[in-house]
C-alpha cells in the first residue's frame, strides 16, 4: 500500500516536472485503481478464477432465458434463423455437418459464463445480475441434458460440471501432422492425364448479385441524393393523407436513422423489408399492435392489438421507454431507449416509412 | 453471430445465366489493331480539354472517382444472421500493389463497430505485473513508435470453400484480408513499462465493445512483434478497424487483432474465451478439434483474371496477377499454372517478399483465347508449399471452417470470363 501511495505522488510530480514517475522506463500512464481493475477484469478461466459469488437454478434460468435470449436462441436454445443454436448436436462432431453447441462442443463451462456475463444479451450486454447469469448457464446445461431441472449452479459447484467435449481438443499440431506440406514443389507432369473440372460455383448460385455496386456508384456521384428518406416520404404524401408525413423534420429523421441501428439486429424497415427476429416496420405507425399476419408475437402484444391498441407517438414512446413494462412478456429483448430525444428521433424515422 | 458455411441449394437459373454470359462475350482479334478511322477522342476537342475542372477543396477528404464505384467491400447476406455481427470482403479483384486502402479493407465485427473517442479511450494493463497501469490515448503517442506493414487475414477466409467451389469471385473467396502499414507502440514497450512478473505466461487482450472479443496470446508472441496501433496507412484507424487503437498480431489470425483494445491482462493460463474455444478452433474428420491454431499458413490467389475481373481485351499480351502471403515469414516464390496444376511456371514478385505482409506477383504472358485452369501456389521462407484442396481435406476433412489455404482454381473460358471451380 505504501508503495502505491508513493507512486501516486510520483505521478503528480511527474505531471509538473515532465519526468519519469515510477517503475517503468518512460513513466507514462498512471497506476490502475483497484476499483478500475475490478470493473473491467471480468474474465473467468477454466479453473474458476474470476467467478463471482452467486447461484441460479435451471428453472429460474428458463424464465430469464425466455425473456432475454429466446428471441434469437429460441425457447429451447435451439436457435432462431441464423442465430446460434446453444443446445443439441450431441455426437455429431464427426458428421459431415456437425452441430456445434455449448453441449456438443464447448470444452469449458467457464466460457459460457464468461461470455454471457460479458457480452449478452446482444444489444444489452452487461445488464444481467450474476445470479441471472448463473441461472441462464444452468438452463443452457439443462437444455443440453447435462443437468436436471432442479439443478442449482453456483460458484461452489461450478467446477463439478463435466462438459461432454472437454477432451475433444488438441493443441495445434500442423507442423507435425502437415509436415509433408514442407516439400519441393513439382513443376512438370504434376498430374496424370487431363485435369477435369469436378465442381462449379456458378451451378450453386450463392454469390451475391451486383446490386450493391450500383448503389455505391450513386452514392459516390456528386450530390446524388442528399435526403433519400424525405424524398420517399414526399412520394407517399398524396396517398398517406397524414399531415405528419409532410411535416417530417429531416434532421430528426436523420438522427432517428442513427438510433435505429440499435434496432437493426432484429427489425427491417424500408424497401423490401421482411420480418426477421422482429416484425418489419414499414407503416408501423397506425398499425394495430401485433398486426402482422404470420409473425409470432407474444400473447400480450396480440391481446393488446385485439383490444384495439394502435401504434402511435404515445404508445410507441411508452413501449420504447420500457418495452417489458408496456407490453408484459413481449418477446422483444431490447432494454429500452433511455433518452427521450432518441425516442422522438426513431419515431420520426419510422414515420418516414409510412406506406 | 454464427457464420454459416453452407450455401443455398443449386439453382437451374444460375446455370442458364452462366451459359448466356459465355455466348454473349467478346473475342477480339489478336495483337495490335490498326485504326481504320481517326479516333474522335483525339481528333475532336474534348470538353475537359477546354473548360475547367474542380477547385482544390471540392472534396476536402477525397473519395474515389465515381467510375470506380464498384471497388467496394461486399457482404454475403446469407452467411450471418445480421450485419452487426458479420463480415464483408475486400475487393481484392480490383486492387493492385499490396497496400489495402482503409476505405475498402474488409470489416468483421462481433457487436458492431463502436464509436469511441480518443478522449474516452483508456488502455489498462493488469494481472501479473509489477505495476497495474492505465494509459490514455495521449500516453500512447508519447512512447517510441514503430512503423510496420502486415497482412490481417480472418481465419475464416476461404472457409466457405471447404466443401466445394461455392462463391464466384476472388473478393468472396479470398477477400477477408487486408494489408496496411501500421504506426503504433510495440506491445513489448508497454509490457515492460508495467513489468511482467516471471509467472506471467499469457496475455489476455480484450476490446471495449460489447463482444469484448477476448483472446489469449502466449507471452513470447506478445513480447516479440505485436503492436498497439493507432494509425494505418498514415492516417487514423477507421472506426470499423478499431479506432482509436487496435492490436496488431503479425502473421496470426485476424480475430486476435483485438479492436478498440482496452485491456491487457497478464495471466498464468489461457482464458479459453468463446473466441478461442467455440469459435476459431478447427474440427477434424474424426470430430476432435485443433485449438490455438494461431499462425496463418502460406497462401496465394490470382486476383486477375478472376470471375469479377474477366479478360476484356483481345488475344496477345496478358497480365496475370495475384497476392501471396504467409504467417510464418516472407514469401520467397509464387508459381502459376494455366492447366489446373499439371505444369507450373514461376511468377515475378513485384518486390521481394516481406515477412507477414502481402506480396504481389505477376506473370506477364500471352493468351490466344485458350481455356485456362488458372492456379497460383505460394512458397514461404520456411519452405512451406501451399497445398491443394485435396491435400488439406486428406489431413483435415471438410469441417474445419477456418484456415483453408488451398490452391484456388479459376476456369478462364475462351471469351475471357472466369469461374470458380474445383479440379481433379
Amino acid at each position: 500500500m505504501s508503495k502505491y501511495r508513493n507512486l501516486l505522488i510520483g505521478t503528480a510530480i511527474a505531471a509538473m516536472a515532465a519526468m519519469p514517475a515510477y517503475a517503468g522506463k518512460f513513466g507514462l500512464g498512471r497506476p490502475a485503481l483497484p476499483e478500475e481493475v475490478a470493473a473491467w477484469d471480468l474474465d473467468v478461466s477454466p479453473d474458476g478464477t474470476g467467478l463471482p459469488v452467486g447461484s441460479g437454478d435451471a428453472l429460474t434460468g428458463e424464465e430469464v432465458f425466455a425473456d432475454n435470449c429466446a428471441i434469437c436462441h429460441g425457447d429451447f436454445a435451439e436457435g432462431v434463423d441464423n442465430w446460434p443454436k446453444l443446445a443439441g448436436g450431441d455426437g455429431t462432431l464427426a458428421d459431415k455437418d456437425p452441430l456445434k453447441t455449448v453441449g456438443s462442443y464447448w470444452p469449458y463451462l467457464s466460457t459460457t459464463f464468461d461470455y454471457v456475463r460479458r457480452s449478452m444479451p446482444f444489444g444489452a450486454a452487461q445488464t444481467m445480475s450474476d445470479d441471472d447469469v448463473y441461472a441462464i448457464v444452468a438452463y443452457i446445461l439443462y437444455s443440453n441434458d447435462i443437468v436436471d431441472e432442479e439443478f442449482v449452479l453456483s460458484n461452489e459447484n461450478f467446477l463439478d460440471v463435466k462438459m461432454p467435449n472437454a477432451d475433444g481438443f488438441i493443441v495445434d499440431d500442423r507442423e507435425e501432422s502437415e509436415k509433408h506440406f514442407w516439400t519441393e514443389p513439382c513443376m512438370e507432369n504434376c498430374k496424370e492425364g487431363e485435369v477435369k473440372i469436378t465442381m462449379r460455383a456458378a451451378v450453386l448460385d450463392v454469390t451475391p448479385e451486383e446490386e450493391g455496386a450500383e448503389e455505391a456508384k450513386a452514392e459516390m456521384a456528386p450530390a446524388a441524393e442528399e435526403t433519400p428518406v424525405v424524398e420517399e416520404a414526399k412520394v407517399e404524401e398524396p396517398v398517406a393523407e397524414e399531415p405528419a408525413v409532410a411535416a417530417l423534420d429531416p434532421e430528426l429523421v436523420k438522427a432517428g436513422k442513427k438510433v435505429f441501428k440499435k434496432c437493426k439486429a432484429c427489425h427491417q424497415v424500408g424497401e423490401g423489408a421482411k420480418n426477421k427476429t422482429g416484425p418489419e416496420l414499414n407503416a408501423v405507425m397506425g398499425r394495430t399492435l401485433g398486426g402482422i399476419d404470420g409473425f409470432k408475437y407474444s400473447k400480450t402484444m396480440k391481446a393488446m392489438g385485439e383490444e384495439g391498441t394502435v401504434w402511435n407517438e404515445e404508445t410507441l414512446a411508452e413501449f420504447l421507454t420500457k418495452p417489458k413494462k408496456y407490453v408484459k412478456k413481449t418477446k422483444m429483448s431490447f432494454a429500452g431507449l433511455k433518452k427521450e430525444k432518441d425516442i422522438l428521433a426513431v419515431t420520426e424515422y419510422l414515420k418516414s416509412f409510412s406506406q | 453471430m454464427t457464420v454459416r458455411f453452407k450455401g443455398k441449394a443449386p439453382s437451374r437459373r444460375a446455370f442458364l445465366k452462366g451459359t448466356l454470359a459465355s455466348t454473349a462475350g467478346m473475342v477480339a482479334g489478336a495483337g495490335a489493331a490498326s485504326a481504320a478511322t481517326p479516333d474522335p477522342l483525339i481528333t475532336q476537342k474534348q470538353e475537359w480539354a477546354m473548360g475547367l475542372g474542380d477547385g482544390v477543396d471540392a472534396t476536402p477528404y477525397g473519395l474515389p472517382i465515381q467510375y470506380e464505384g464498384d471497388v467496394i467491400r461486399r457482404n454475403v447476406e446469407w452467411l450471418t444472421a445480421d450485419t452487426i455481427s458479420s463480415i464483408n470482403f475486400s475487393p481484392i479483384h480490383a486492387l493492385d500493389g499490396t497496400i489495402t486502402p482503409q476505405g475498402c479493407a474488409f470489416e468483421r465485427h462481433h457487436s458492431g463497430a463502436i464509436d469511441l473517442k480518443k478522449e474516452d479511450y483508456r488502455l489498462m494493463i493488469n494481472g501479473m505485473v509489477d505495476q497495474e497501469l492505465v494509459f490514455s490515448y495521449e500516453d500512447l503517442e508519447r512512447f517510441p513508435r514503430v512503423n510496420k506493414t502486415f497482412f490481417l487475414e480472418c481465419a475464416a477466409n476461404t472457409g466457405m470453400e471447404w466443401a466445394g467451389a461455392q462463391l464466384n469471385g476472388a473478393q468472396f473467396t479470398h477477400g477477408m484480408i487486408h494489408n496496411m502499414e501500421y504506426t503504433g507502440v510495440s506491445l513489448r514497450t508497454l509490457l515492460e513499462e508495467a513489468g511482467v512478473k516471471p509467472e506471467g505466461k499469457w496475455v489476455y487482450v480484450e476490446g471495449a465493445d460489447a463482444s469484448s472479443n477476448g483472446r489469449s496470446i502466449p507471452i513470447e508472441k506478445a513480447l516479440d512483434d505485436c503492436i498497439i496501433a493507432f494509425k494505418a496507412n498514415g492516417e487514423a484507424l477507421r472506426k470499423e478497424h478499431g479506432y482509436p487503437a487496435r492490436l496488431v498480431v503479425p502473421g496470426w489470425e485476424g480475430n486476435m487483432w483485438v479492436k478498440w483494445i482496452r485491456r491487457i491482462e497478464i495471466t498464468d493460463q489461457a482464458i479459453e474465451s468463446r473466441e478461442e474455444t467455440s469459435k476459431y478452433t478447427d474440427t477434424l474428420e474424426d470430430g476432435t478439434s485443433r485449438k490455438w491454431t494461431w499462425v496463418m499458413d502460406a497462401k496465394s490467389v490470382v486476383t486477375s483474371p478472376s470471375p469479377q475481373s474477366p479478360i476484356k481485351h483481345g488475344h496477345g499480351p496478358l497480365v496475370i496477377t495475384g497476392l501471396a502471403w504467409s504467417g510464418r515469414g516472407a514469401i520467397t516464390r509464387v508459381d502459376v499454372s494455366k492447366d489446373g496444376g499439371r505444369t507450373w511456371e514461376t511468377a515475378r514478385l513485384a518486390n521481394p517478399g516481406q515477412p507477414m505482409a502481402l506480396t504481389r506477383f505477376y506473370l506477364d504472358t500471352q493468351w490466344a483465347g485458350e481455356e485456362m485452369l488458372l492456379q497460383s501456389r505460394a512458397v514461404d521462407e520456411t519452405g512451406y508449399v501451399q497445398p491443394t484442396k485435396a491435400m488439406l481435406r486428406e489431413t483435415r476433412g471438410e469441417n474445419s471452417i477456418y484456415h483453408n489455404n488451398c490452391i484456388q482454381t479459376w476456369w478462364v473460358k475462351a471469351d475471357g470470363e472466369a469461374e470458380n471451380v474445383e479440379v481433379s
